[in-house]
């Protein structure tokens, strides 16, 4: 439980605050948006989804798939899943047929890959088929294509609770996640805990922060005017507290991916989202 | 790889129905005002009208500034009496134009 500051001086004093119902202090912004009917869906006990963080206008975008902007690169998705690509003359359709096919996949990955010794994004597989599979060339991680392929497939999960496997030889690259999301790093010497973990709910500069859940990307941000993936925003966290940020794609970010996918476990998958 | 703009009409309406219409355009709308990297401005590239004709007549015409958001979404209303074609155009500040079309049986 957070106690704010006015709540603190106010029990002291023994003054009563006048309240919109809540018993201690008056309600934060975050407090209301976490009040709304609408988002009794989007929490699971402590773990509450980026949409309950959201305003209500932000939450009708995501709510209507015509108004999502996010879907104008998903549909650039759908275009590559039936477009021949590369040298063996193979689209995505002719080994996977239905998109609808891909349901569950976003529980997917990251995986383990044996013949690299390290864990993999769904973004990684998709490159790989592009190559060894289709003869074709690899998509940047922030390209359209890649952008709305992983949408395209993440979003057939939508609905389905968040998941993903860590038996084995996860393990202990779950713990190399884990351990990255509890570090101190940067000038500002702060970890991902510090931010969503310990303070969501209240504000960075002029957002509220949640609590930094991976359930909705790929995302349409405001803050980008487009479609990003999860690696983009572990950039724009790490630079943010002023630490050098890794690659997309690299295995400290696939390993953090990890962790955080274990840590959204139970929200309902909601990609594409639309966030701040 | 070039984003389609979206755009939603009934397939049919009876005779002097009105309908909705939805659009959404992806665009970036870099209003001139930004500055990159280099500390130097942006140029100014948005989509300035978007025009909406049926049947060739004009249903909507709309111009649009620099304060326009980024991937705009549209809505409008209109009136249907004889079954037709919506076509979309959107310009932009180099003159090139995006453009979609959409039919309607109109009973």
């Amino acid at each position: 439980m957070k106690y704010r500051i006015l709540a603190s001086c106010a029990a002291l004093l023994g003054l009563a605050v006048a309240t919109m119902g809540s018993a201690l202090a008056q309600d934060t912004e975050a407090d209301r948006r976490a009040k709304d009917p609408r988002n009794k869906n989007y929490i699971v006990g402590e773990k509450k989804s980026g949409y309950v963080f959201m305003t209500a206008l932000t939450r009708d975008m995501q709510d209507d798939d015509f108004a999502n902007p996010a879907f104008t690169v998903v549909d650039v998705g759908q275009e590559q899943w039936n477009k021949v690509n590369g040298k063996a003359g193979k689209s995505c359709a002719s080994c996977h047929n239905d998109i609808a096919s891909m349901k569950g996949v976003a529980n997917k990955y990251p995986q383990y890959d044996s013949s690299q010794d390290r864990m993999i994004s769904l973004q990684h597989l998709i490159n790989r088929h592009l190559e060894k599979d289709m003869g074709a060339k690899p998509w940047k991680w922030e390209s359209t294509q890649m952008l709305g392929m992983v949408a395209l497939i993440k979003s057939q999960s939508r609905g389905m609770p968040v998941n993903v496997r860590l038996d084995g030889p996860a393990k202990k690259f779950f713990e190399k996640g884990r351990e990255f999301y509890n570090q101190r790093r940067g000038q500002m010497d702060m970890s991902c805990a510090h931010c969503h973990d310990n303070n969501y709910g209240n504000m960075a500069r002029s957002n509220v922060l949640s609590q930094g859940q991976m359930n909705g990307f790929p995302t349409y941000r405001f803050k980008w005017q487009g479609v990003g993936s999860l690696h983009r925003r572990f950039i724009g966290c790490n630079k943010n507290i002023r630490a050098t940020p890794y690659k997309r794609g690299s295995e400290e970010y696939t390993n953090l991916e990890l962790y955080m996918q274990w840590r959204s476990s139970g929200l309902k998958w909601e990609s594409p989202s639309v966030r701040n | 790889m070039a984003k389609k703009p979206r755009v939603k009409v009934p397939s049919s309406a009876k005779k002097g129905d009105v309908i909705e219409i939805k659009t959404l355009i992806p665009h970036k709308m870099e209003t001139g005002q930004r500055k990159g990297k280099d500390g130097k401005p942006i140029p100014r590239f948005i989509i300035n009208k978007v025009e909406v004709t049926f049947n060739g007549k004009s249903v909507v015409t709309a111009d649009l500034h620099p304060a326009i958001a980024a991937n705009p979404y549209f809505s409008f209303h209109a009136r249907v009496t004889e079954s037709g074609t919506f076509n979309f155009t959107w310009t932009d500040d180099k003159g090139g134009k995006v453009t979609t079309s959409k039919k309607i049986n109109v009973s």
